[in-house]
């Protein structure tokens, strides 16, 4: 089983450690966590080091989720990055909308440890 | 009209147990906390701390969750398990997430509502003595939970 480097993008720090908890609950092993409170950031972090999977947030200030994905879908270094969005939007047009632009799946908030490795495990060629 | 101001949802009285729901439901997979649901009561809700997430769209309103500051901090230092004492900054974001997530996991409750409607980010309120007053003409749904010893309100306000 192969740890991997993640990086989580969320503007509430709770829900970040909630998100690292949920990871480490289902049992995925974790090499190294990173942490971004908005799309600006995180994508400063992906062209610093290029993690194996990001799970972001939809609704952040400065740049929201949909608008990291577009950016991100232009970055070389990022091509083939599993991202994963982790959000309370409970709506099928913003749903449809960051899978359209490149997201290759979705958390819907509350979830448990369980449902997260499900959405996973897929992903990452079932390394998890 | 776009998707969000097409449909008008009237708020109805079996809103009530789903609102709970929603509540316990968040607050158990989140905070691992598991709450107590109280019978209604007509005491004013009261608490040193508001967290509260607008509704806009097919229903206009307002999901706020009322508590004490030491409920407050609980649940924030259950929400992040031994990550270290809670600052009144995490706090404060604890109970903003946690209206956020019972407002959207409401919504997708409600036959129509998720496509219909949008979440505003979380503002926090704390004082001492306040009281939290909609204009007319509204509803409201009000759940009130026990937290280990410590009264929890929850309210949907919706503006009619």
């Amino acid at each position: 089983m192969k740890k991997i480097n993640v990086l989580i993008v969320d503007d509430s720090s709770v829900m970040r450690k909630i998100v690292e908890r949920s990871l480490r609950q289902a049992g995925i092993e974790l090499a190294e966590v990173r942490e971004a409170s908005n799309g600006a950031e995180a994508l400063l972090e992906t062209k610093k080091s290029p993690p194996d999977l990001i799970l972001s947030d939809i609704n952040m200030p400065i740049m929201d989720g949909l608008e990291f994905l577009k950016s991100l879908a232009a970055l070389d270094s990022a091509k083939g990055i599993p991202v994963v969005m982790i959000t309370t939007e409970g709506s099928e047009a913003r749903v449809v909308e960051a899978l359209s632009v490149g997201a290759r799946g979705y958390i819907r908030k509350p979830f448990t440890p369980e449902q997260v490795k499900e959405r996973l495990m897929p992903l990452m060629g079932g390394n998890l | 009209m776009d998707q969000y101001s097409a449909v008008k949802i009237k708020p109805e009285g079996s809103w009530k147990p789903i609102l709970e729901c929603a509540v316990t439901e968040v607050f158990e997979l989140m905070a691992a906390v598991r709450l107590g649901v109280l019978p209604e009561s007509p005491e004013p809700q009261r608490g040193a701390i508001t967290a509260m997430v607008g509704l806009a769209g097919a229903l206009c309103g307002m999901v706020h969750i009322r508590c004490s500051h030491t409920a407050a901090q609980k649940l924030a230092g259950s929400m992040l398990n031994g990550s270290g004492p809670a600052t009144p900054a995490m706090i404060r974001d604890a109970l903003g997430e946690l209206a956020n997530m019972v407002a959207g996991n409401f919504k997708a409750k409600i036959a129509n509502l998720a496509d219909h409607c949008m979440l505003s980010v979380p503002t926090v309120i704390t004082g001492e003595d306040y009281c939290l007053e909609a204009v007319d003409p509204y509803s409201c749904i009000r759940a009130d939970f026990d937290y280990d010893g410590n009264a929890l309100h929850v309210s949907l306000v919706v503006h009619t």
